[in-house]
């Protein structure tokens, strides 16, 4: 293209340089050769030659002349034999041009290069800068081998519900991406039509393969890495299969849930879970403390124990003094001295203590 | 030299009609596509036809030559390509209504008879569509819902693979395989009763789950108490007389004295009347030896 333009811009010098040129002259306010006086002219028609006095004809009659014009104002610049015209220098510039620029290649690191010959596969061409023949011979065409390529497949959107039978008959809600390379770019080119439409198909083909080998409890939970690792196996088989020439690099499954008309319910399950570990949790609460408390009464009782077996009595004498010490010693206590004296009891001040003659009693043993 | 030749204008006339004529006799084929040559209507031969397992770069592909303006070129995919399936209803022998999503990919292995068959790849999936429809539906037809949602899924598909290759041949194509998208249950009574199914499941399963946390948890209350008991008995078994007399002691503490942890702490605590007998073991040295 650089060419076409450098061209383009020379032939285009040379016409403005022809004051004037087609859109009739300039007015001839610069020169003022005479021709100021004619008054407003016809754009379109020729302009006076004044100033040029090399112009054979007096006007542009052919492009021949108009040429030759061109040659005569570049002589000094482009040296010429004679029965040469500097047109054709144009054209060996340009298709010199025209073979730098397309037989010159630049093949970028992450890049290859399929060279083809007259449409015909030649050869693929590493990172680096190579040569072709120029375009109408070879055409290279690159391929980014090392970009990761992405096709997405359902959305993480409640509206939009990419809903899957799983293999109990229940629906889920997969979203997924497919991350893929090329890896054999000729392949990739002159295999398959549409890659990335082949891609979606074979992807939507083995996630539903999948899933429907799982419960639906398996595919919304443990499942999901299972899904991945399964899908991206068999889409690579199916791709071979095809010689796509596409390497699937791996699947990530961003979102299986169930579908949102059925979410409560789910949430239901939830809740139920944790209010079954709630449950628990308090049971085994309660089940610490008692076991707490049984083990420091029992090491109390041992403790205790071991003294009393020490010395049988005493300690028991002792225990039975010290407790009714402190027992007596916080109470009323009354003592009813002569056996067959029947005391008179002042009921009215004992009124509510229903307890008091029930201790009495026990403690009378 | 003469003046034809030097005159620019004629030169490039000459170009144009000799660039028309190289046109009209040379053409490249790409890789991508086999090339039908069609003299007056009638075909003649197949540049770059498929070849299975042909590596590229020794195709047919290429700078081909044919007589100009009596031979006309037609191009030919050669390349995978794909016949969608409109979704379309399939039932199941037990009367499940399934909405099924296809796909074959397919190949052109036999231009010629492609083109006289077909003439356009756009044709030729058009014709094989409702093929791949009908054997998708009578293959499907013959199985339970569940088979679908089952390994045998891959087994249907070959089958289906296979009647429809025996038409495509006829195309001068070939079946490369065939595949469900998707197989859904149609929108209305049949997705709303699955969902409701679901939900159902899902309720159930709540009130299971709820129900074996109240259960664990009485058993886990329960095991406590057993192991509380069982150190109880372990330690007071040693000596029962002398724990009944330990507990005993522990016991008047924590009724009269209110010193026990156990007992609810009455306001009139400590004003507790104690009637005792002479007669009472606590005052045996009080009543002096006898």
């Amino acid at each position: 293209m650089r060419a076409i333009f450098g061209w383009g811009g020379r032939s285009a010098a040379s016409l403005n340089d022809n004051k004037g040129g087609p859109w009739g002259p300039s007015g001839g306010g610069g020169d003022g050769s005479g021709d100021g006086g004619d008054g407003p002219r016809n754009p379109w028609s020729q302009p006076p030659r004044k100033r040029r006095p090399l112009g054979a004809g007096g006007n542009v009659a052919s492009f021949e002349d108009f040429l030759k014009k061109g040659r005569e104002r570049f002589g000094g610049r482009f040296p010429h034999q004679e029965g040469r015209p500097y047109w054709a220098y144009g054209l060996a510039v340009f298709l010199l041009l025209w073979v730098l620029v397309t037989s010159f290649h630049q093949v970028a690191p992450q890049e290859q290069g399929v060279v083809t010959f007259f449409g015909k596969y030649s050869r693929t061409v590493g990172p680096g800068i190579s040569f072709t023949l120029p375009l109408p011979f070879e055409r290279m065409e690159k391929v980014d081998t090392s970009k990761m390529r992405f096709t997405d497949i359902g959305s993480t959107e409640p509206n939009n519900e990419n809903l899957i039978l799983t293999g109990d008959q229940n629906l889920i809600d997969v979203a997924y991406s497919v991350r893929w390379k090329i890896r054999d770019p000729q392949m990739y080119l002159f295999r398959i039509q549409q890659p990335e439409q082949t891609i979606a198909d074979v992807a939507e083909s083995a996630t539903r393969a999948v899933v429907s080998t799982l419960t639906l409890d398996e595919a919304i939970g443990a499942g999901r890495s299972d899904i991945e690792q399964r899908v991206a196996m068999q889409m690579q088989r199916t791709l071979d299969g095809y010689g796509a020439g596409i390497q699937i690099e791996g699947v990530a499954v961003k979102q299986t849930d169930p579908p949102a008309a059925v979410n409560n319910a789910f949430k239901e399950v939830t809740a139920a879970q944790q209010e079954a570990q709630s449950y628990m949790n308090q049971a085994r609460a309660y089940a610490q403390q008692v076991t707490a408390r049984a083990q420091g009464e029992a090491a109390a009782f041992d403790k205790v124990y071991a003294q009393y077996k020490l010395a049988p009595e005493v300690t028991r004498r002792r225990m039975y003094y010290e407790t009714m010490e402190r027992v007596l010693s916080k109470v009323d206590k009354t003592i009813v001295e002569a056996p067959g004296v029947t005391s008179y009891l002042p009921l009215p001040e004992m009124r509510g203590r229903a307890k008091a003659p029930v201790a009495a009693e026990e403690v009378a043993r | 030299m003469s003046r034809a030749l030097r005159n620019p204008i004629a030169i490039a006339f000459m170009a144009i009609i000799l660039l028309i004529l190289a046109g009209a006799t040379f053409a490249t084929v790409p890789e991508t596509k086999q090339a039908v040559i069609v003299r007056f209507g009638v075909p003649k031969r197949v540049i770059n036809p498929y070849h299975e397992g042909q590596d590229y770069g020794r195709t047919g592909a290429g700078l081909i030559a044919r007589y100009p303006f009596m031979e006309s070129i037609v191009w030919i995919d050669k390349r995978i390509l794909s016949i969608p399936m409109e979704r379309q209803q399939v039932l199941s022998t037990d009367q499940y209504r399934v909405q099924v999503d296809a796909f074959a990919r397919y190949r052109i292995v036999n231009p010629l008879r492609m083109y006289v068959t077909a003439k356009t790849e756009e044709n030729v999936s058009a014709q094989l569509k409702p093929i791949l429809g009908s054997a998708i539906r009578n293959e499907l037809g013959k199985r339970p819902f569940a088979a679908l949602l089952s390994p045998e899924r891959g087994q249907m598909m070959a089958n289906v693979a296979r009647s429809l290759n025996r038409v495509a041949g006829q195309y001068g194509v070939q079946i490369v395989d065939v595949r469900i998208k998707r197989a859904d249950l149609p929108e209305g009574s049949p997705l709303d009763s699955a969902y409701e199914r679901m939900k159902s499941a899902r309720q159930q399963e709540a009130g299971s789950i709820r129900a074996q946390g109240y259960k664990q948890a009485q058993i886990i209350r329960a095991e406590a108490d057993a192991e509380a008991a069982s150190t109880y008995a372990e330690a007071f078994g040693k000596d029962p007389d002398f724990y009944d007399f330990y507990r005993a002691m522990q016991s008047y503490e924590a009724t009269f004295a209110g010193g026990g942890q156990g007992q609810g702490q009455n306001q009139d605590q400590g004003r507790t009347n104690i009637i005792l007998s002479p007669d009472n073991d606590y005052l045996r040295e009080f009543r002096g030896r006898k």
